[in-house]
């Protein structure tokens, strides 16, 4: 580490507004946001997957816990899984109280994010409104609502007009095919730069001094004696008596490879982006009997997304099919929008599990441990599950904030039933 | 979108079923432990590649058919 000190003390200067002067000024071009390194014999800790979890646990080992030592691997880019192909979109209004307190943290960390990383990750809390079609969804929002309120979380159920207050766009006559009621509006929530947030947690790992690296594949997983050993990858082998999964999509592979099974099936989920338009839509609209949600970036394009497609696979191509539907619901809930064009449609792989809920913590494998199953609220829970995961590392057991996440809840019986994770249905 | 080869109704549009999922053998309950029928209710091996699976031909004959899908291509064809 020493040689590189200097270099490092280089990389910890501060983004401002006078140093973007200056490099404006000087067009000297900025330097890399982190390094790249030799792969070495051995790291006190192993993560296998470089997306927000994996990095922003590297992040809070350092910085929490003083834990330096920690190599992030990759099969592929920083930020190429799920980190990049989710929809942005951050909440705390769930369905349990263990997920309401766990994805507020979550919040409350990302609010604090751009001054912690000092990297913009142009948080906007714009409030978040998911729409009732039925009599039955407003029942259902009011139990939400008064789970969130009890833990101190904005969420309140508004009516129509109040609906149409909010989104003028929005259809609320009752001819239309799904008749809006009212809605559950969620003011902390909001959209953020979900590369960003990668971009940041990896120069603030890195200029802690944890060793990312990219194109590194794990190969393997060396386990003796009911004991992680290190991990074998495509560019050597490494020794490491703790590691954590940190994928997603290939969580079950990765994890099979430790000799470890996990509940969880994946499942694709497609999304679409429009050409950019000047600022209309300021909350983030949801419609769970559409299956969609909507929202729109800082740059101007709507965001739109899906439920998960209908059947297990490991597939991220989309299909005109899905995008068709997707269109003419977006359509249902906005007809202004009819003659927008769409840019690109992609997909993303949400690992299912069967309560809804994610599984951190440790395996039968020890020094193993798991940060997997996180569907389709991965993205909104990187920080939170970063800042407890790494906790976890450096004190041996998982901190009260994600004990009741743990796998062995499958085998005690103990599952979590969060059905507000789906922002729309499954 | 996918042709699912129904062995009565011949191949037919992906959406005329509901997926059921992967196939495993069902412990018998009057002697399985609570964690092997725990196992059989939870894990799967979700694996990435061929993969034999239940279909629901919902739309259709309404019956449960077996077929071989590999799961990275969406490739699909009738099970031996």
């Amino acid at each position: 580490m020493t040689g590189s000190s200097r270099a490092s003390s280089d990389r910890r200067s501060r983004y401002s507004g006078l140093s973007l002067l200056r490099h404006a000024v000087s067009g000297r071009p900025w330097p890399p946001a982190w390094r790249s390194h030799d792969l070495r014999a051995g790291y006190d800790v192993v993560i296998i997957g470089g997306g927000v979890h994996g990095l922003a646990t590297a992040y809070y080992l350092a910085r929490n816990h003083g834990i330096t030592d920690v190599a992030v691997l990759d099969k592929g880019y920083l930020g190429g899984g799920g980190s990049g192909r989710n929809t942005a979109i951050l909440r705390s209004n769930y369905l349990t109280p263990e997920g309401v307190r766990f994805y507020d943290r979550s919040l409350e960390l990302y609010a604090g994010l751009a001054a912690d990383l000092n990297f913009n990750v142009m948080f906007s809390r714009r409030g978040h409104l998911t729409l009732a079609h039925s009599d039955a969804s407003l029942r259902t929002m009011r139990w939400r609502a008064e789970v969130n309120k009890v833990s101190g979380v904005d969420s309140e159920v508004i009516d129509a007009a109040d609906v149409k207050r909010l989104v003028p766009h929005l259809d609320v006559t009752a001819g239309a095919r799904y008749p809006i009621l009212g809605g559950l509006h969620h003011p902390p929530g909001g959209i953020v730069r979900h590369d960003a947030v990668v971009w940041g947690y990896a120069r603030a790992a890195d200029s802690l001094g944890a060793h990312l690296h990219q194109d590194t594949e794990v190969t393997g997983i060396d386990v003796r004696a009911g004991r992680v050993r290190g991990v074998r990858t495509t560019r050597g082998d490494i020794a490491a008596p703790v590691v954590l999964n940190a994928t997603a999509g290939w969580s079950t592979l990765v994890a099979d490879l430790a000799g470890v099974r996990l509940p969880v099936q994946t499942f694709p989920l497609q999304a679409a982006v429009t050409e950019p338009v000047k600022p209309f839509l300021r909350t983030v609209v949801v419609s769970g009997s559409l299956h969609v949600y909507v929202s729109q970036t800082s740059r101007g394009e709507l965001v739109f997304g899906a439920s998960v497609d209908p059947f297990a696979s490991y597939s991220t191509r989309g299909s005109l099919e899905f995008t068709e539907g997707l269109a003419g619901h977006v359509l249902q809930l906005m007809p202004s929008l009819a003659k927008l064009r769409l840019l690109r449609q992609w997909a993303g792989l949400c690992d299912m599990t069967p309560d809804f809920a994610p599984i951190m913590g440790h395996t039968d494998v020890e020094g193993f441990l798991v940060d997997v199953g996180w569907g389709t609220y991965g993205f909104k829970a990187g920080p939170v599950a970063g800042e407890a995961m790494a906790d976890c590392i450096a004190h041996g057991r998982p901190p009260d904030l994600i004990a009741p996440f743990g796998l062995q809840r499958f085998a005690e019986g103990r599952l979590m039933g969060e059905k507000g994770a789906a922002a729309v249905g499954h | 979108m996918m042709l699912v080869p129904c062995p009565w109704c011949g191949p037919r549009h992906a959406g005329e079923f509901g997926y059921v999922g992967e196939v495993q053998p069902r412990p018998d309950p009057t002697t399985a432990t609570t964690t092997e029928w725990r196992d059989y209710l939870y894990l799967r091996h979700n694996r990435a590649g061929w993969t034999r699976e239940r279909w629901y031909h919902r739309m259709g004959c309404r019956r449960y058919i077996v077929v071989e899908r590999d799961t990275v291509t969406n490739e699909i064809r009738r099970s031996p």
